[in-house]
């Protein structure tokens, strides 16, 4: 596996530099500038302790990967993407999970990164507990910014008790309606006429509950609900054939809408951040994370 | 608070006077040294000029004038802080949010609350009652304690094991930053795309701007809830208990653990029924869907059982559970009666060590002849070692200090973290650099810089500045509203 300071060699302290990993969502952001050094971060699982509820892993690790680790000791990660997404990159994105509503989001998985900044320099955010307000949340700063701060390298992330059982309805009901017949469903997802609901927990549970929801005119699907990415700051007037997330607002689609607007003031914010920790640009240059 | 027998003259007083009103905003000797202290062990702090907003354009126009005249500000809720958070350095414009307190708007369908800073945590659960849902940080203080002051330290609380903590419950902030802009963070339609202003902001400790509207995310009530009261003979058994309900992939509500000091400070006030013979008690909570719940209350009770556990007890009914709590939740106002003098610490270390880390605690108050009692949440590995004392003694006080910073030691040695939920503020400033490097530190300060170039929002706060302004210090009083 590659270390930490291999990494933090290819990266360097002046060239144009990014970090590829499964590429599944590769252009979001824009374009990346030409003559761009692109990397790849370290691979492979270094520490899972699950007694902990905690995994230390390379960036460069496929999250599938991970995924199928974790499972084997009915653990998992809030964390979405797709066959060939790295565990960086679902974090770079900001890719939270479609049952977002019960497990939590992508900003809550990162406990720990060791990170290269724009100087080349190697840097830690954030702590290895599963509880820490010890200073400033980098950890939340970096996921979702597209590796336009600093480049992450190895992480420590918060895994999660996976559910027994999980089963997905569809059918014609509001909102109130499902909300009525399960406790915390994980997700409700309508695509402009249908409402499509997943549920999840304990079989015992599941089953009540399938049979409370099968009662009320919702049927089970034989197959697991096929959901496109999580289009950050979509609302639910961009659906585009996609589904609307009815908990928490969310929306998932295939069309990724580059034109969204952002107060004056989020930018001037945003911008100041990225002009404190990246001066020059050198970061995935060309990628604008709003 | 009001000053009309007195003649004013300093400029600033009277644009905030003319900005606000004459009886929100004071400069007197009482109200100064009362907003000098939070409810931490950080002794010589000094308030400037005081004042009272009520609503956004009202923060917004304390700002601005602290950028007119060049001054500080620090803002605070209901100052039930441990780490010295609010204590302000330098005579700073000091912005009280108590009167910020209204549940602006519910919206129980997409499970979100509008609420001013200055809403008491627990007042908006109680205004909740009957709608099915909650907001789930539950900080000890929660009769006291403010939302805003909630989103500033990220607080977390019993029930944050499974829940998350404060930052996990807010959708969206409305924010005057320390330019006095206006700004909002996040949403509450979906996830913002972007940079996540909104996460980096809550557990700011204030530094990054005031949180005038505050969206947070509510969490409906279980339809099952059953609470275990567990005793052990040995603290390191209810430790191992502790980490092995986590590695069976048990997730409690909440899963607390009191040692015999605690529990004998306790059950004569409380009379939750804790064994007084007991060397610890836990406390695990689940709940969730009937058959979950009795399933994990089985696995539980296996692991309690196999290490140990005297006995286990199931709270028969509300009444009972309510007992259990209350004990737990009024543990330090309990404690107080022990000894004049205490000083709480607050550092996570991870689960399995818990057993091993316990002992060292104890070893290290020993070794300095003062006395420990030890409730904290176990669920999360988050100590909260109380060392209580008299500090007429002398030396007493050198001793307690000399104490922390090795409790502080072995939490990081142990591959902990300085704080778990009551931040860093002014009381741990000094021990930042043995937790992060110098670059690490670094690319903290430049998210600080990037919301407040100036330094103007709380500064002297949380990163590491060479000097402080405050002293530690004992308390010998409890302040109303103080719990672990």
């Amino acid at each position: 596996m590659k270390s930490m300071e291999e990494f933090r060699e290819e990266i360097g302290d002046t060239s144009f530099v990014s970090v590829r990993g499964g590429g599944t969502r590769w252009n979001l952001g824009g374009p990346l500038r030409e003559g761009t050094i692109i990397v790849e971060a370290p691979k492979g699982v270094i520490n899972y302790k699950p007694e902990e509820m905690i995994v230390r892993v390379g960036a460069g690790t496929k999250l599938s990967t991970l995924q199928d680790d974790l499972s084997e000791l009915k653990q998992e990660v809030a964390l979405a993407g797709f066959s060939e997404s790295t565990v960086g990159g679902s974090l770079a994105v900001g890719s939270s999970s479609h049952r977002r509503a019960r497990i939590g989001a992508a900003c809550d998985v990162l406990l720990q990164a060791d990170c290269v900044g724009a100087d080349g320099k190697q840097f830690v955010a954030g702590g290895p507990t599963v509880k820490n307000v010890t200073g400033y949340d980098i950890c939340r700063l970096l996921v979702s910014s597209l590796g336009t701060l600093a480049l992450i390298g190895v992480v420590t992330l918060r895994t999660r008790p996976k559910p027994e059982i999980g089963v997905w309805l569809k059918g014609e009901l509001d909102f109130g309606e499902i909300a009525n017949c399960c406790y915390r469903p994980a997700s409700v997802l309508y695509d402009g006429s249908k409402t499509f609901v997943f549920i999840e927990g304990y079989e015992a549970d599941v089953e009540k509950e399938r049979v409370f929801l099968e009662k009320v005119g919702m049927t089970v699907m034989d197959r697991a609900l096929e959901i496109p990415p999580l289009q950050k700051g979509e609302t639910k007037k961009d659906l585009n054939g996609g589904f609307l997330d009815l908990q928490t607002g969310d929306v998932y689609s295939n069309d990724a809408n580059s034109n969204i607007e952002v107060s004056e003031e989020v930018q001037r914010l945003s911008n100041r951040i990225k002009q404190n920790f990246d001066p020059t640009g050198r970061l995935n240059p060309g990628r604008k994370p709003h | 608070m009001r000053k009309s027998q007195r003649k004013v003259k300093d400029p600033l007083l009277i644009s905030l006077i003319k900005a606000l009103s004459e009886d929100r905003v004071t400069d007197g000797a009482a109200a100064r040294r009362i907003y000098s202290k939070d409810a931490s062990v950080i002794e010589g702090g000094r308030a400037g000029v005081i004042c009272f907003p009520e609503d956004t354009a009202e923060v917004v126009k304390c700002v601005s004038l602290a950028n007119e005249y060049d001054r500080e500000f620090v803002t605070r809720g209901a100052g039930t802080g441990l780490a010295g958070g609010s204590v302000p350095c330098n005579d700073p414009i000091v912005i009280v949010t108590t009167r910020m307190k209204k549940i602006i708007d519910v919206d129980i369908e997409k499970k979100i609350a509008w609420v001013q800073p200055g809403v008491v945590n627990l007042d908006l659960s109680n205004f909740l009652k009957g709608t099915g849902l909650h907001f789930a940080p539950d900080p000890s203080s929660q009769q006291a304690c403010t939302i805003g002051g909630n989103v500033a330290n990220n607080s977390g609380g019993p029930h944050c094991l499974a829940y998350g903590v404060t930052n996990s419950h807010i959708a969206a902030l409305e924010v005057v930053l320390p330019d006095s802009s206006i700004v909002q963070l996040g949403s509450i339609e979906g996830e913002a795309r972007g940079y996540d202003l909104r996460g980096v902001f809550v557990g700011g400790e204030g530094t990054l701007g005031v949180a005038t509207r505050i969206a947070v995310r509510l969490t409906e009530d279980p339809p099952e809830i059953a609470t275990l009261l567990l005793d052990f003979s040995k603290i390191t058994d209810a430790a191992e208990t502790v980490s092995q309900i986590i590695a069976n992939g048990v997730l409690p509500a909440a899963l607390e653990l009191m040692d015999r000091n605690v529990v004998a400070a306790v059950e004569p006030f409380a009379k939750a029924g804790y064994p007084l013979d007991a060397e610890a008690v836990l406390i695990a909570e689940v709940d969730g869907l009937p058959d979950g719940v009795s399933h994990e209350v089985g696995i539980i009770t296996d692991i309690a059982i196999n290490n140990g556990a005297r006995e286990v007890r199931i709270a028969a009914d509300e009444e009972e559970r309510e007992r259990i709590w209350k004990g737990r939740k009024s543990a330090f106002g309990a404690i107080a009666k022990i000894k004049p003098d205490y000083y709480l610490h607050d550092t996570v270390i991870p689960r399995g060590r818990l057993a091993e880390v316990i002992e060292k605690v104890y070893k290290i108050a020993e070794t300095h002849d003062l006395v420990v009692m030890n409730v904290f949440h176990a669920g999360d590995g988050n100590l909260h070692p109380l060392l209580v004392f008299d500090a007429r003694i002398p030396g007493t006080l050198e001793k307690v200090k000399k104490a922390g910073e090795e409790i502080v030691r072995i939490s990081l040695e142990a591959g902990g973290v300085l704080s778990g939920e009551h931040g860093i503020g002014l009381e741990k400033q000094r021990f930042m650099s043995q937790q992060f490097s110098e670059r690490d530190l670094e690319a903290q300060d430049a998210l600080r810089r990037s919301f407040d170039p100036e330094n103007r929002s709380n500064p002297h706060k949380v990163l590491p500045t060479g000097s402080s302004c405050g002293e530690l210090n004992s308390l010998n009083e409890i302040p109303e509203g103080v719990w672990i």
